[in-house]
């Protein structure tokens, strides 16, 4: 299929893309990888009438180290997380999640700011950046503002950022020795979008944990917390009846809905599936 | 609207000005305006693996890559890493394993195999298929095309090179 007739610009600084995207008001759109976006305009479902390329804008890139926060620009692709040092030490949850993303070939291009910005529910880096604590740094005509993961993702493909703005960066706080984590998805086939998954972290405390985050994703419009299912095993040895208990606190927490092919039971069950899976292999992390 | 951009690139080695509507995507200009016919056009929405190419060294998607973002890179081509014998061990492993069957998946194959062999010169059977995943063969050729693969991985890490069956007059 091919994309109907737009116009391309391709701005080299920040101020100049958002007066550009200020400019087109409805009619633009962003551009970085683009491997969800030039898919939805092979298949028509977007027809902007300019397309904004914002991937020569040097404010935009990189992974570094700043105090105590890990610094990851909009344009770091899906590869550089999956090959970044910095990440595997400071935030390892991020290099367990990649390979996951889609194929190679479509990680090479893909970025962590177009996949946070898009907030498809199904997505990896949403879900990891919701259990990691990540904050959003926005940057719009007014300035520059800043906003947690938490407050990010509204709804199904809808986050808190205006038409006018776009997204800078993330920080995310770095990953201490304690840190135990856990991330796996059900897909028909790998690199598929997932039918469920689970992004975890929890911070070792002797022979248990606490300060848990479990992140389900692909299950409901948004990914999900379990605040009660964390709750419940905080601070306990994860032994076979704790961690049942979890999973049928966590069923009954997230509320799920069908996606196509999968039913609202389908999803339910599968979180059960991915949490005693997950709490399974956070134990085995906690006695080492 | 039809404005187009005048963009300037290396395509196999070869310096190639030209000017293209926004809106077309890289495999459909190195087919339709350069006559390159290796990359196939599949699924044009990043599915199936067979438009693949490699921009600035790295595999991409053809279809979900416009030709005016290509503007300043280079882009290789399976007609193009043929030539400088690039892929060779790789196809005659493939030639092999008869790990063709209808030919139409194999250039992307090809090229998404030789970066798994780059970047992951250790991986297991396993985790080929698991890179394979990203390109489709509707003959179902999976099998063969992971054993053509294994044994470049295994070849390459003893140092060796596959070489022809028959040698060439």
């Amino acid at each position: 299929m091919k994309a109907a007739a737009f116009d391309y610009i391709k701005p080299t600084v920040l101020a100049e893309a958002l007066s550009l995207l200020a400019e087109a008001g409805d009619d633009g759109q962003l551009i970085a990888g683009g491997q969800t976006l030039l898919a939805t305009l092979n298949m028509r479902l977007s027809e902007p009438a300019i397309l904004i390329d914002i991937t020569d804008i040097n404010e935009l890139k990189g992974i570094s180290l700043v105090g105590n926060q890990l610094r990851i620009g909009a344009l770091v692709t899906h590869t550089e997380i999956e090959d970044s040092e910095l990440v595997a030490k400071h935030a390892p949850l991020l290099k367990a999640a990649a390979p996951h993303i889609a194929h190679r070939a479509i990680r090479n291009l893909g970025t962590w700011g177009g996949s946070l910005a898009y907030g498809d529910p199904a997505a990896e880096w949403p879900a990891c950046s919701l259990t990691l604590n990540a904050t959003m740094i926005i940057v719009g005509p007014g300035g520059e503002r800043r906003i947690s993961a938490q407050d990010f993702f509204i709804d199904l493909y809808t986050t808190s950022l205006e038409p006018d703005e776009i997204l800078v960066a993330t920080e995310i706080p770095v990953a201490d020795n304690n840190q135990v984590f856990y991330f796996h998805e059900l897909a028909r086939r790998h690199g598929d979008y997932a039918i469920a998954g689970l992004a975890a972290v929890a911070q070792k405390q002797g022979n248990v944990l606490s300060d848990y985050a479990l992140t389900f994703f692909s299950v409901a419009s948004t990914p999900l917390m379990a605040m009660k299912t964390q709750a419940l095993v905080n601070d306990k040895v994860l032994t076979p009846e704790v961690i049942a208990s979890a999973v049928a606190a966590a069923r009954a927490e997230i509320d799920a809905i069908a996606d196509i092919t999968n039913s609202v039971e389908t999803k339910q069950h599968l979180i059960g599936v991915l949490l005693e899976r997950g709490l399974k292999h956070l134990a085995a992390q906690a006695i080492n | 609207m039809t404005i187009k951009k005048k963009i300037t690139l290396t395509v196999n080695g070869a310096s190639i000005t030209a000017e293209v509507e926004p809106r077309q995507h890289l495999v459909d200009f190195l087919r339709e305006d350069l006559f390159l016919k290796g990359p196939h056009l599949g699924c044009e929405h990043g599915a199936c693996g067979a438009c693949t190419v490699k921009v600035d060294g790295q595999i991409i998607r053809g279809c979900l890559f416009l030709a005016v973002q290509a503007d300043g890179s280079v882009v290789e081509t399976i007609e193009g890493l043929t030539k400088s014998g690039a892929l060779a061990d790789l196809q005659e492993s493939f030639m092999r394993h008869n790990a063709m069957q209808c030919g139409f998946c194999s250039s992307g194959m090809l090229l998404a195999a030789a970066e798994l062999i780059e970047k992951q010169p250790t991986s297991t059977r396993e985790e080929v298929r698991e890179w394979i995943s990203g390109n489709y063969c509707r003959c179902t050729g999976y099998h063969s095309i992971v054993s053509a693969i294994m044994d470049v991985l295994e070849a390459r890490l003893k140092g060796e090179k596959i070489k022809p069956v028959v040698a060439h007059a």
